[in-house]
């Protein structure tokens, strides 16, 4: 059996804070096997962009290991897309320009990837804004731009942190329905966090929950609802019993239990 | 159309106004005319210092050439300096205490001292033009540099990008509009200080024009000066911007733009 895409073994972050050590994340293991979509599910706060920058090997681990395919990460890996909460685009460059960045960034020639950044805009159906700047698309236009960039290299994992947060409710299910099928589509791994837990649920094989600060992990949650999913999911049985689930997790502490010195 | 039309005809209605009201009161309080010149007689000044004598194009071109030089070479190592100290935090705090006291020196009080320095000519007068311009575009750009959004640079780190392309692809770009508002103060500042260094002393320039006709009570020569100036400071600044339009296109129709609705 190979290794798993990622795997991630008693991780510590510990940061230095004006007031002291910060621990972000402790002890916490997680793995991504091959073309799996495991949701990290968290309260605010939990450490989860954290999590991301261990993933994409911008941050050091303080201790711990974090593996691709059995190969430690020690610096930034170009096999790795990123996807953020905004979508974080260059406003001087046009929707097909934006989606090259990667190989720019990469000190690649960007003339023979656009025939593959044109299959991307296909993909993220954005067929006809290829010379559009990003000012003139709506939010979840600009998201879709970011998705085709976090894809352009084709990595084999893709991370994705809170990627819809900043959008609208309803352009939010719509996106969320059209990453569930061009991720059907690439066969990719991702590691998408969020803290809606109907959108970890909707999306994800798995589901790993958070806890607040230091960010450990408190359950996983095999989803084993059959794909590809769709708005009628949503109300199933299935469906609820995992989200009441997850929901216990996160309930208000009872009175007493509140505030810790 | 109609808003583009009436835009333009405003003013200049204000304009004609404020003229006749000018010249009426002159005429009608009788005030003396070394104290203040009717506005034809300003027309006749430029006029003949212009077209028929033609006695002011080597006070405008002095102070021009003072202006453009001087305005260019300190904005360019305003914005070199900007990159560098924005570049390096250990720079950054060796230096910006230092600059931030210099810089609540008014720079016009250092004309003399430049001028002992620089010689009577014009160089001494490019200097304090581009001293006075460095301070507003170093700010600017510095901020500028600084303000690059940390998820793309983090984005460009992971792609094992090196510094000078990060500073090329995304700093320099992200700080253009923020750089721009610097050059659009400094080209105001910059007149200014040409104008206080030929106050100083000079044998040419608009400044220098100004000071002589006001000792021979020639004020409508000095008017026409002042005019002349004016007419350089709007023409530099309404290229500034023109510039900053076409270079950061971006934050223009950020603004004024309509976004699509989400087309699906």
């Amino acid at each position: 059996m190979t290794a798993p895409r990622l795997s991630i073994d008693n991780l510590t972050v510990t940061y230095a804070s004006a007031r002291g050590p910060l621990t972000a994340l402790r002890d916490l293991g997680l793995q991504v096997a091959d073309g799996e979509f495991v949701a990290v599910l968290g309260p605010s706060g939990c450490g989860k962009s954290t999590l991301l920058n261990i993933a994409s090997g911008l941050l050091a681990p303080s201790k711990g290991r974090v593996a691709i395919r059995g190969e430690a990460v020690t610096a930034p890996r170009r096999d790795v897309g990123i996807v953020f909460q905004q979508p974080t685009l260059l406003p001087w460059k046009t929707v097909l320009e934006n989606i090259l960045v990667p190989m720019q960034a990469m000190g690649r020639p960007v003339q023979g990837h656009k025939e593959r950044a044109r299959e991307l805009i296909r993909l993220v159906r954005l067929e006809g804004f290829e010379n559009h700047y990003p000012y003139e698309l709506s939010g979840g236009m600009q998201q879709r731009v970011g998705i085709a960039r976090g894809l352009m290299h084709d990595p084999q994992l893709l991370l994705m942190d809170e990627p819809f947060a900043a959008l609208d409710a309803m352009t939010r299910e719509h996106m969320t329905d059209e990453l569930q099928a061009m991720w059907m589509q690439s066969g990719k791994s991702v590691l998408f966090i969020t803290h809606s837990i109907p959108e970890a649920v909707y999306l994800a094989d798995r589901v790993v929950v958070l806890s607040a600060r230091p960010g450990t992990v408190l359950d996983v949650v095999d989803v084993r609802i059959p794909r590809p999913r769709r708005l009628e999911t949503l109300g199933s049985p299935d469906f609820n019993a995992i989200c009441n689930r997850l929901r216990a997790f996160f309930r208000a502490p009872a009175a007493g239990e509140e505030s810790k010195p | 159309m109609k808003d583009r039309i009436l835009s333009i005809a405003l003013p200049l209605a204000a304009v004609a106004v404020l003229l006749v009201a000018w010249d009426r009161a002159v005429v009608w309080l009788q005030i003396p005319n070394y104290l203040l010149p009717r506005p034809l007689d300003v027309g006749i000044a430029l006029w003949s210092g212009y077209v028929t004598e033609r006695t002011y194009w080597k006070h405008l071109g002095t102070t021009m050439y003072e202006v453009v030089v001087g305005y260019g070479i300190g904005c360019a190592i305003a914005l070199s300096a900007g990159a560098i100290v924005a570049e390096s935090r250990w720079i950054e705090r060796t230096l910006m205490p230092i600059v931030v006291a210099i810089q609540s020196i008014p720079k016009v009080a250092l004309a003399p001292l430049l001028l002992v320095w620089f010689g009577f000519g014009v160089s001494s007068k490019m200097v304090l033009v581009g001293l006075i311009c460095f301070f507003p575009v170093f700010i600017n750009s510095f901020y500028g540099f600084r303000s690059a959004n940390p998820d793309l640079l983090k984005l460009y780190r992971a792609f094992g990008s090196s510094r000078l392309q990060v500073f090329r692809q995304v700093k320099l770009p992200s700080a253009a509009g923020s750089i721009f508002a610097g050059l659009q103060i400094g080209v105001v500042l910059a007149l200014i200080g040409a104008v206080v260094g030929e106050f100083v002393s000079s044998k040419q320039g608009l400044g220098y024009l100004i000071q002589s006709s006001t000792l021979a009570f020639d004020v409508a020569t000095m008017f026409a000066a002042v005019v002349s100036l004016s007419a350089i400071g709007i023409t530099a600044s309404s290229l500034v911007r023109w510039v900053h339009g076409r270079v950061v296109f971006w934050e223009r129709r950020d603004v004024a733009g309509a976004t699509l609705s989400e087309a699906g």
